[in-house]
């Protein structure tokens, strides 16, 4: 697992999920299908996301897709890292 | 566009997959006036039957008590049916002023506004009251009517863990950059009848300079040592910034509801909530049936006190019977089964016996919790729940579930 993915992944599992809840959060898992993180919750990861790497994500790019596991939000990550936004998803 | 058979057919496509994942929602006919014992007609077109109401919020039972309907009777008749009005224009009577009075002594706040319910003062308050620069931390487990009400307001939404204290100060720290914050939380959460921990909520919001915000819609009336609600019982009374309560549930049960607290955020709603701004003013009749349950609650505590009794009292029935409950303080009291398709069996079976208690399931609750919630009053006599628990039993025999914990329950269901 990269540094980007375990960052992601323990974040979620920091923030998401309940003392005494044994579910595993895999690269796979869907979070917000699956009901884990809703649309609220969501806001506080997106934040996190732009401070830790620096990035800005647009709200268009913030879709529950885009967000729905580690896998697609290190994905988003990734993209905004190697490109300006506005060229990702133009407002 | 026409009503077409194509657009027809897409309804009806949604409404079967509702019906085929279980969560087809049907109304049970009720012949009587709201109280603990009820005529049912269930399922629609079946005899009426009668039984013990274990679902109601009719908390203090006031909801048909006879002062309180003479009470709506005389204002009927001395200040009418209807306002046909907002209440900026012309909808706003010399009783209204009342109640917005009683009701701000009552909660010890600086002034209130009355609401046509509790769901739009929550859905209004937010939007009228803070902007882009502010942001709003609210509780996981915080009433659908909240989280309406955020999703209209431009400020940033956060959340954090049900309870979670430690969280919560998480969440402060990393909000400090922002204009205003507001901690916002139930004072009695609905589906696991939890009180919220305001002692120590006020205690972080004056640490890091945020303002608190409490639906006590579940609390408001015997919450509390009066019955003020869960500011009175966590020692903070007169601390919180808003409440926002209901009239629709201990209060006579009627409609309507309130924002209560700080004066200058209530005059932003008086300027600004839309369901205020929009709605016509909160019925006369209910106005004047509200004023006479402040004149009860406030003369005596008797009514708490006894609902107080009636939730230990049925608390400690389904414990000895072998039920896995949420423990708690409050009158709600969940019975866990877990399983969605046990929590409608069971509540069907309890209706056969005469017991009209309701299953929860998802997306009400999380999946996996799925609960009979019942919920006492002070209309409730000791038989009534003597007898309640006599049918609980003979059900959960039947599902031979009696004595189980959380780990069997879960195995036996498959959850």
């Amino acid at each position: 697992m990269d540094e980007i993915t375990q960052v992601v992944r323990d974040y979620v599992v920091r923030e998401y999920i309940e003392e005494g809840d044994d579910r595993q959060i895999t690269e796979t898992t869907p979070l917000i299908s699956g009901g884990i993180v809703d649309s609220f919750s969501m806001v506080s990861l997106k934040r996190f996301l732009e401070r830790k790497y620096h990035i800005q994500i647009p709200d268009a790019c913030a879709t529950p897709d885009a967000f729905d596991t580690v896998k697609s939000i290190v994905e988003l990550v990734r993209r905004f890292q190697n490109a300006p936004a506005a060229s990702i998803c133009p407002p | 566009m026409a009503y077409n058979d194509t657009i027809r057919n897409s309804y009806l496509a949604e409404i079967e997959s509702i019906n085929a994942a279980g969560l087809f929602k049907v109304e049970r006919y009720i012949h009587s006036s709201q109280g603990s014992e009820i005529e049912v007609e269930f399922p629609a077109g079946s005899k009426v039957k009668k039984c013990i109401n274990i679902c109601a919020n009719n908390y203090l039972g006031l909801s048909s008590h006879p002062e309180v309907i003479a009470a709506a009777h005389a204002g009927l008749d001395s200040r009418g049916y209807g306002m046909s009005s907002v209440r900026f224009i012309c909808g706003t009577q010399d009783i209204h002023r009342e109640l917005e009075n009683r009701l701000t002594s009552f909660l010890g706040t600086e002034d209130t506004l009355l609401f046509p319910s509790c769901m739009d003062a929550n859905a209004g308050f937010f939007e009228a009251c803070l902007g882009e620069q502010d942001v709003m931390i609210a509780d996981r487990l915080v009433h659908a009517s909240i989280v309406d009400g955020m999703r209209l307001c431009k400020a940033m939404q956060d959340t954090y863990k049900h309870s979670d204290m430690h969280h919560l100060e998480e969440k402060l720290q990393e909000h400090q950059d922002k204009h205003r914050r507001m901690i916002i939380t139930d004072g009695v959460f609905s589906m696991d009848g939890d009180i919220a921990r305001l002692d120590q909520i006020v205690a972080l919001a004056e640490k890091y300079n945020a303002m608190v915000f409490v639906d006590d819609s579940h609390a408001t009336g015997f919450i509390g040592r009066t019955g003020r609600g869960t500011h009175e019982h966590c020692g903070v009374f007169g601390r919180i910034d808003i409440i926002t309560t209901t009239l629709g549930k201990a209060l006579g049960g009627a409609s309507g509801g309130c924002v209560s607290g700080r004066r200058e955020l209530v005059q932003m709603c008086r300027q600004r909530a839309r369901p205020y701004l929009f709605s016509n003013s909160v019925a006369p009749v209910i106005v004047a049936g509200a004023l006479k349950v402040m004149d009860i609650i406030t003369a005596s505590t008797a009514r708490r006190d006894k609902l107080e009794w009636n939730a230990k009292y049925w608390r400690g029935l389904l414990k000895d019977a072998g039920f896995d409950i949420k423990e708690g303080e409050s009158p709600i009291v969940p019975v866990m089964l877990y399983d969605a398709k046990l929590a409608q069996d069971f509540a069907r079976e309890l209706f056969d016996e005469g017991v009209y208690a309701v299953g929860f399931f998802f997306p009400v609750v999380p999946k996996g919790q799925a609960r009979i919630r019942t919920q006492l009053s002070a209309a409730h006599e000791k038989h009534h729940l003597d007898f309640a628990i006599e049918a609980f039993k003979k059900v959960g025999e039947r599902h031979g579930i009696l004595g189980m914990s959380k780990a069997e329950l879960l195995a036996k269901c498959g959850v």
